[in-house]
C-alpha cells in the first residue's frame, strides 16, 4: 500500500540529506576534492582552519552564546510557568508570546537592531531630553565583539519556541493536581512547580531544548545581523571561507564545518552534564523540605523577562514597519517627520520578486510536508501504531545537526547532480526543516481526535478512505491549516538552505533581508524584514479564519476548539 | 448475497489479549430481540462490540464467528457488515447539519432532491422536521440521541449495537430516549446487542441478559 511507504519517504527526506551532507564534507575536509585540485588526503586544512586568525575566539563565541541562549531562555520560560501558570497574567502573556514563534529569525534580529542600536528607537525615545544626545552615541551595541547583542536576539527568538513546547508538554504532566498537593504542603508557588511538575515537563521538552542549543551554537542569519564581526561566530566564518574568491579556502571551510560539529557537540555535552548536575542538586535539595514560600521577587523577575522579550519582538516589528514608511527621520526624533509609501513604490519591483519566490517555496514545501505528515499519521492510526520516543527523536536530527555542517556537504552533491539553484532542490532542502515542525503541530491533535466519529462513519457503510476525507479532514481542518501555517513560517524563515542550495539564483525576502542587513538602507531593509514577518502572520491568520468562516454555523468547530 | 432477517448469531466468541481472556460468549439474538450484556467498566463489554462491529484492534486475538442473517461477517471490513452502532455520545458530525448527518448515512442512489425529500420526510415522521437545517451542536442531549439513532437506521442496518447509549442523558430524558430506541428496533425487527452497567437499561430492554 502506498500509505505504508509514507514514513519511509519522510525519513528519507529528513535523514537522507543530513547523512549525505555529513558524508559530503568529510572528503573535502580531508583535502580530497579533485575538482579543486585536492587529490591527497591530509589533515592540513584542519590546521588551516584552526590556525586562522581568530578561530579560537570564533569557536568560543559560538559555544558560549549558544549555551547562554539556551540557559537564559529556558530559565525564563520555566520560571514564568512556575510562577504564573493558571493566572490571568499567564494566559494573557502566553497567548501574546507564543505566536511570536512565527516571526522569522532574521526579522526578529533586524527589528532588535533597529531598537537597540545607538541610533535606534530606544535611544531616540529618551533623547535628547533624558540623555542629552543630539548625535547617536558612539557605542558598539549591535555587533559587539563579545556577542551580547547576538545573545539577546537569540534569547527573544527562542523564548516563544520553548514556551510553545512547554505548553504542549504540560497536559501530560498532571500539573494542577501536583501543584495543589505541593502548595497544600506549604510549598511556594515557584518551588512547588519546580519540584513536582518541572521534572516531567523537562523530560518531554529535552529534544526541543537540545535543538535550541544546537541552533544557537551554529546560527548564521542572526549572527550576521547582530553578532560580532572580527572575528565572527564560527558558522559565519565558515560561510565567509566558502564564498571567498580564493577557492582553496573551500577546503578550510569544509574543515571548519567539521569543527563546527565539534563545537556544537561540545556544547551539547556541556548541556547534558549541566542537566546531570541540576538533577543531582535538585534531588538533594528536595529531601531538605525547604518550602521557599517567599518567591515574589522571582515571580516578578520572570514576568518582567518574558514581557520584555515579547515587547522587544513586537517593538522590533513595529519599528520595521515604521522605517519602511518613514519620510525624513533624523536622530534624535522619536518619529519620522512624515509617513510615506514612496519607498514601497520605488522598490516594488525589487521587493516583489523575492516575496513571490519565498511564497512559492513556502506554499509548496508546506503543502508537501502536510500531505506527507498526514499520510504518516493516518498510516500509524490505521495500523494502531503509537510512534515511540526513539522514532520521534529522528525528527529532531535535522534540528540538532548544525545546518551549516551538512548543507555544506549537501551543496557539493547538489552541484554534482547539477540541480543547484533549482526550485525543487530548494524545496527539498526546506522540507528537511519544515517536516519536523509540521509533524509536531499535527501529531497531537491527530492522536486526540475522537476515533469513534470514524467508527460511526464506517458503521454507516463508508470505507476508511471515505471516512478520512469526509469526516477526519473536515473536522480537523483547523489543526491541518495550523500545521500548514507552521510549515510555511519555517520555510519563510530559512536562510542558509535557500542561500546555499539556491546558489543565489532564488533570492527570497529572507536572503535579501540578511544581505541588506550590513549597512543597507533602513527603509528598504525595514520593508524586506516587515514582509518577512508578515507572511507567516498572514498564514496563521488565514489558518484561524478559514475554518471560522467555513464553520460559522457550526458551533462545535467555530471556536478555538479541541482540534487546535 | 440476499439477507433474510434471521438474527445475529454470536457463535463461540472468545476474545483474548496477551493470552488473557477478555470476553467469551455464545448466543443467538433473534430479530426484534435485545440481548443485554452487563458488566463493570473494563469487563470487556466494549471489546465485544468492537469485535461484532469490525473495530477490534489487531492486538486482540479473537476466535468464533459473527453470523448476521445467515452471512458470516467475521472477516468483513466494518463498512460492509451492515451493523449499526450507537455510542455513549451521539457523535453527530459537527461539520454537517442534522440533515447532512442523515444524508451521509442514507445509502447512495437517487437524485439530490429525492434524497432530501426522503430524509426530511423521515425526520418529519418522528416530529423532528424542524431540526433538519440545525447545527447539531445546538440540539439538546435528548434530541441529539434521537438523531443519532435515526442516522443509524437510515443506513439500513441488519443489527444494532448499543454501547451504553443512555448513560450520559439526564435521568428525565433517559426513559423516553430508551423507549424510542427499543420501540424502533422492535418495529424494524432488528437484533440488538446492548452493553451497559445500568440495571434499568436491562429491565427496559426486556430480553435475555448476560453478566460478564
Amino acid at each position: 500500500m502506498l500509505l505504508r511507504l509514507v514514513p519511509v519517504v519522510i525519513l528519507t527526506i529528513l535523514i537522507g540529506p543530513v547523512l549525505a551532507g555529513l558524508a559530503g564534507i568529510v572528503a573535502p575536509a580531508l583535502g580530497y576534492l579533485p575538482v579543486l585540485g585536492g587529490e591527497q588526503v591530509t589533515l592540513h586544512w584542519f590546521d588551516q582552519a584552526a590556525m586562522a586568525p581568530g578561530f579560537a575566539r570564533s569557536a568560543w563565541i559560538s559555544y558560549w552564546t549558544g549555551l547562554a541562549t539556551s540557559a537564559i531562555s529556558l530559565v525564563l520560560v520555566v520560571l514564568f510557568l512556575a510562577g504564573w501558570w493558571g493566572t490571568r497574567w499567564f494566559a494573557r502573556l502566553a497567548s501574546a508570546t507564543a505566536p511570536l514563534f512565527a516571526v522569522p529569525h532574521a526579522a526578529v534580529a533586524i527589528g532588535l537592531a533597529f531598537l537597540i542600536a545607538p541610533s535606534g528607537w530606544l535611544v531616540r525615545l529618551v533623547s535628547p531630553w533624558a540623555t542629552g544626545f543630539a548625535q547617536p552615541p558612539d557605542w558598539l551595541i549591535v555587533n559587539d565583539p563579545a556577542g551580547f547583542a547576538l545573545l539577546a536576539g537569540l534569547v527573544i527568538k527562542e523564548i516563544p519556541f520553548l514556551l510553545l513546547m512547554t505548553l504542549s508538554a504540560l497536559p501530560q504532566s498532571d500539573a494542577p493536581r501536583r501543584i495543589r498537593a505541593a502548595r497544600s504542603l506549604g510549598y511556594g508557588r515557584v518551588w512547588g512547580w519546580l519540584s513536582t511538575v518541572f521534572p516531567s515537563v523537562y523530560a518531554q521538552i529535552r529534544l526541543p531544548v537540545y535543538a535550541v542549543v544546537a541552533y544557537a551554537t551554529s546560527v548564521v542569519d542572526v549572527a550576521i545581523i547582530l553578532g560580532p564581526t572580527a572575528p565572527p561566530p564560527l558558522a559565519v566564518q565558515i560561510l565567509r571561507w566558502q564564498y571567498d574568491p580564493d577557492l582553496t579556502l573551500r577546503f578550510t571551510a569544509a574543515a571548519g564545518a567539521m569543527l563546527q560539529l565539534a563545537v556544537t557537540g561540545g556544547a551539547l555535552v556541556t548541556w547534558w552534564l549541566g542537566e546531570r548536575a541540576v538533577a543531582a542538586l535538585g534531588r538533594s535539595i528536595l529531601t531538605r523540605g525547604w518550602r521557599l514560600p517567599r518567591d515574589r521577587a522571582l515571580r516578578l523577575a520572570s514576568l518582567g523577562g518574558i514581557g520584555a522579550s515579547a515587547l522587544l519582538v513586537i517593538g522590533g516589528v513595529v519599528v520595521l514597519a515604521l522605517w519602511s514608511v518613514a519620510g525624513l527621520w533624523q536622530f534624535p526624533d522619536a518619529l519620522p517627520d512624515m509617513l510615506t509609501f514612496k519607498h514601497w513604490m520605488r522598490h516594488a519591483g525589487m521587493i516583489g520578486h523575492p516575496t513571490l519566490t519565498a511564497v512559492q517555496i513556502g506554499l509548496t514545501s508546506a503543502a508537501i510536508a502536510v500531505l506527507l505528515v498526514l499520510g504518516a499519521v493516518e498510516n500509524a492510526y490505521r495500523r494502531g501504531i503509537t510512534p515511540t520516543q526513539r522514532v520521534l527523536a529522528l525528527l529532531y536530527i535535522p534540528l540538532i545537526v548544525p545546518q551549516i555542517s551538512f548543507l555544506f556537504g549537501l551543496i557539493l552533491l547538489v552541484l554534482r547532480a547539477g540541480i543547484d539553484g533549482t526550485f525543487w532542490a530548494v524545496v527539498v532542502a526546506h522540507l528537511v526543516f519544515v517536516i519536523p515542525y509540521v509533524y509536531l503541530a499535527l501529531a497531537d491533535p491527530y492522536a486526540a481526535f475522537d476515533g469513534r466519529y470514524l467508527s460511526v462513519a464506517r458503521s454507516l457503510g463508508k470505507s476508511p478512505a471515505r471516512a478520512f476525507f469526509t469526516i477526519r479532514l473536515p473536522m480537523m481542518l483547523r489543526a491541518i491549516l495550523t500545521a500548514f501555517a507552521f510549515g510555511f513560517a519555517i520555510s519563510i524563515a530559512q536562510y542558509l538552505p535557500t542561500l546555499m542550495i539556491g546558489a543565489g539564483r532564488l533570492p527570497t525576502v529572507t536572503t535579501e533581508a540578511v544581505a541588506l542587513a550590513a549597512g543597507g538602507d533602513r527603509r528598504v531593509l525595514g520593508a524586506f524584514a516587515l514582509i518577512q514577518s508578515a507572511l507567516p502572520i498572514v498564514a496563521f491568520v488565514a489558518a484561524a479564519w478559514i475554518p471560522a468562516i467555513l464553520y460559522r454555523r457550526r458551533r462545535a468547530l467555530r471556536g478555538a476548539g479541541a482540534w487546535t | 448475497m440476499k439477507r433474510h432477517a434471521i438474527g445475529l448469531d454470536l457463535n463461540d466468541v472468545d476474545i483474548q489479549l496477551d493470552g488473557r481472556r477478555i470476553v467469551a460468549l455464545s448466543h443467538k439474538i433473534a430479530p426484534g430481540e435485545v440481548l443485554t450484556v452487563m458488566g463493570e467498566s473494563g469487563s470487556g463489554k466494549t471489546t465485544l462490540l468492537n469485535f461484532v462491529a469490525g473495530f477490534l484492534p489487531p492486538a486482540f486475538d479473537a476466535t468464533g464467528r459473527v453470523v448476521l442473517d445467515g452471512v458470516d461477517v467475521t472477516a468483513m471490513p466494518a463498512e460492509r457488515r451492515q451493523v449499526g452502532m450507537l455510542f455513549q455520545d451521539p457523535l453527530l458530525f459537527p461539520h454537517m447539519s442534522v440533515e447532512g448527518n442523515l444524508l451521509y448515512a442514507l445509502p447512495a442512489g437517487g437524485s439530490r432532491a429525492e434524497r432530501g425529500t426522503r430524509v426530511s420526510g423521515f425526520l418529519e415522521s418522528f416530529g423532528m422536521g424542524e431540526l433538519g437545517p440545525r447545527d447539531p451542536a445546538t440540539l439538546s442531549g435528548g434530541q441529539q440521541a434521537r438523531v443519532a439513532l435515526l442516522r443509524v437506521l437510515l443506513a439500513e442496518p441488519c443489527a444494532l449495537l448499543l454501547d451504553e447509549p443512555f448513560s450520559k442523558l439526564d435521568a428525565d430524558r433517559r426513559d423516553s430516549v430508551r423507549k424510542f430506541v427499543f420501540e424502533l428496533a422492535r418495529e424494524r425487527q432488528l437484533p440488538v446487542l446492548l452493553v451497559t452497567h445500568d440495571r434499568a437499561d436491562a429491565a427496559a430492554a426486556g430480553g435475555p441478559m448476560i453478566t460478564l
